[in-house]
């Protein structure tokens, strides 16, 4: 057995896709988490940026909400939600952003929106946020989502924010800037969108097998021929999420 | 001229029946008193437009308040469901009204700036645009791609927290400052609430500081610890374990019941909800100070 969690994996393996220097529009829970990790990490000039509108973050302790007064203290701007909105994200200053969401299918799709009918939801989720416009501006998207079938429907109930609609060439024909989502982190493994845009198994965590995650995707997932296995969580990442990050375990404890 | 009176008299000249109420602060500086004060003053009808409607519009949607929300994340920030704005929306027994945060702060940006709509460049994402007759498309006249457009927000009143106000209402924010001047511009009335009433020559000392100009003001509460379980920066911290607890605690229509009796219904006012809360969350929640540089404006 494994002994880390599956949120700590993901958490790991999502921090690790972030770049020193990268600008990040920081999302609420594990995508907090990870930015944080990266930071502490191997990217010491990150710079994340709050939805609130707070610029170069350097938060001393774990914030629960992404409007947390530490996130303030010691940051190097804070401006309106108008302004970051506008002027970091519509305007292209924002490099990643990490989106989450109840479902994601076949083409990256998400639905953090509702389950069944818009107008008579069965389950009402929280919506949108500000996932509709990263998804769309952001240069580079990644996904964290644990892996089961339910949360990897072939079509969303409702699309809160674009991945590749129904095909690649349809995202571009709307002029969109962000180049989509170009990671799905599981606790299975790793999604990557090919030439078309649909999503593809191009990773297993150690222990993960292509059968399980098939059981576990809603569509007939293609396997990438060069199929890796991703490297596990070092001791020192685990250190920092266990010690540092998130000694309460709110957001780690459980798989996602 | 003071503006200065008390909540319960702001909130009953101010507030209507009917009214499309905007209590403003993402995160940071919402107005729990003043939220709680309408509760207690037992109004109907309300619509109440938040972006994220956050616990302050969970307990006035389990008090009756509200006929409708607006909102663009309903949600209890780093923690999961609202779930009492949730169960009745799922129950087909409140009104709702949904954007992504963009167009939701869009909608006040144009109300609060007087222009009859606000474009924004298209996202490849429609379905809330197919489901909100408010959410628009339109041509761009200088050839490009079509833009999304919405309508100004122009709320009846706005409710804005703040760290320190002049009794005419020139008001000083720092730290998270969400949506607070969009909302105060775009109302029609507002209501300040105040940690601490201060003389104009103190908001006279860091004129960009101000946020808010008293001529837009209506009324302004001197208000300390407005905004617990949310927080004012620099005055104290957001009580993060209130926001864990009210997650239990809105399971259940009984808990919220009994809740609302012993802290909004049982209590006169704010000064009482804070002693109420005890030393020990006080401690909990105290901060040790954290100066920024001072500015020199030169004295011309």
């Amino acid at each position: 057995m494994a002994d880390y969690s599956a949120s700590e994996l993901m958490c790991v393996h999502s921090a690790r896709l972030l770049k020193d220097h990268d600008r990040v529009l920081v999302g609420v829970g594990i995508p907090n988490l990870a930015c944080n990790l990266a930071l502490r990490t191997h990217a010491p000039n990150l710079q994340m940026i709050y939805e609130a509108g707070v610029i170069g973050s350097r938060p001393s302790r774990l914030p629960l909400s992404i409007g947390d007064p530490t996130l303030v203290s010691g940051a190097a701007g804070v401006c309106s939600m108008y302004d970051l909105f506008t002027f970091y994200l519509q305007r292209g200053n924002v490099d990643v952003g990490f989106l989450g969401g109840a479902q994601i299918d076949k083409f990256g799709n998400i639905n953090a929106t509702v389950i069944g009918e818009y107008a008579h939801p069965k389950t009402r989720l929280p919506g949108s946020g500000g996932s509709q416009e990263i998804a769309a501006w952001a240069d580079r998207c990644y996904i964290m989502t644990p892996h089961q079938k339910r949360r990897f429907p072939e079509k969303v109930d409702f699309a809160t924010s674009a991945g590749y609609l129904s095909g690649r060439t349809q995202r571009e024909a709307t002029g969109v800037r962000g180049r989509g989502p170009l990671v799905i982190v599981t606790d299975l493994g790793i999604l990557e969108p090919d030439e078309s845009g649909e999503l593809t198994l191009t990773a297993l965590h150690p222990g993960a097998t292509v059968e399980k995650v098939r059981e576990n995707t809603g569509w007939d997932l293609r396997v990438r021929q060069d199929l890796r296995v991703t490297e596990p969580p070092t001791k020192k990442e685990l250190r920092i999420l266990r010690e540092e990050l998130d000694p309460e375990g709110i957001h780690l404890k459980g798989g996602g | 001229m003071t503006k200065i009176c008390s909540l319960k008299e702001a909130v009953q000249h101010t507030v209507r029946d009917g009214d499309l109420v905007y209590c403003a602060g993402f995160t940071h500086l919402i107005p729990f008193a003043a939220g709680h004060e309408i509760i207690r003053q037992g109004r109907k009808n309300l619509t109440l437009a938040r972006a994220t409607p956050d616990l302050i519009y969970d307990q006035m949607v389990a008090a009756g308040c509200a006929k409708k929300v607006i909102f663009s994340y309903m949600g209890n920030p780093g923690v999961g469901s609202l779930r009492i704005v949730r169960a009745a929306v799922e129950a087909g027994q409140l009104e709702w009204e949904e954007y992504s945060h963009f167009g939701m702060i869009s909608r006040l940006q144009a109300g609060a700036t007087g222009l009859p709509f606000i474009p924004m460049k298209q996202t490849a994402a429609s379905d809330l645009e197919r489901n909100n007759p408010n959410i628009k498309r339109v041509k761009d006249p200088y050839g490009g791609k079509d833009v999304i457009v919405v309508p100004p927000l122009n709320p009846d009143v706005a409710i804005i927290h703040v760290q320190r106000c002049d009794p005419r209402g020139n008001a000083h924010i720092w730290g998270i400052l969400g949506e607070q001047k969009e909302a105060a511009f775009a109302a029609k009335r507002v209501i300040v609430t105040a940690e601490e009433i201060v003389e104009e020559s103190v908001i006279r000392s860091d004129p960009n500081r101000t946020l808010i100009p008293e001529f837009i003001v209506t009324a302004v509460c001197h208000v300390p610890h407005a905004s617990h379980p949310s927080y004012t920066q620099g005055y104290y911290d957001r009580d993060n374990a209130f926001y864990l607890a009210w997650d239990k605690i809105s399971e259940s229509p009984d808990a919220v019941r009994i809740w609302l009796d012993e802290w909004v219904y049982g209590l006169p006012d704010r000064d009482a909800y804070w002693k109420k809360l005890g030393p020990e969350v006080h401690k909990r929640l105290k901060i040790s100070p954290r100066l920024a540089a001072p500015v020199d404006y030169g004295n011309y």
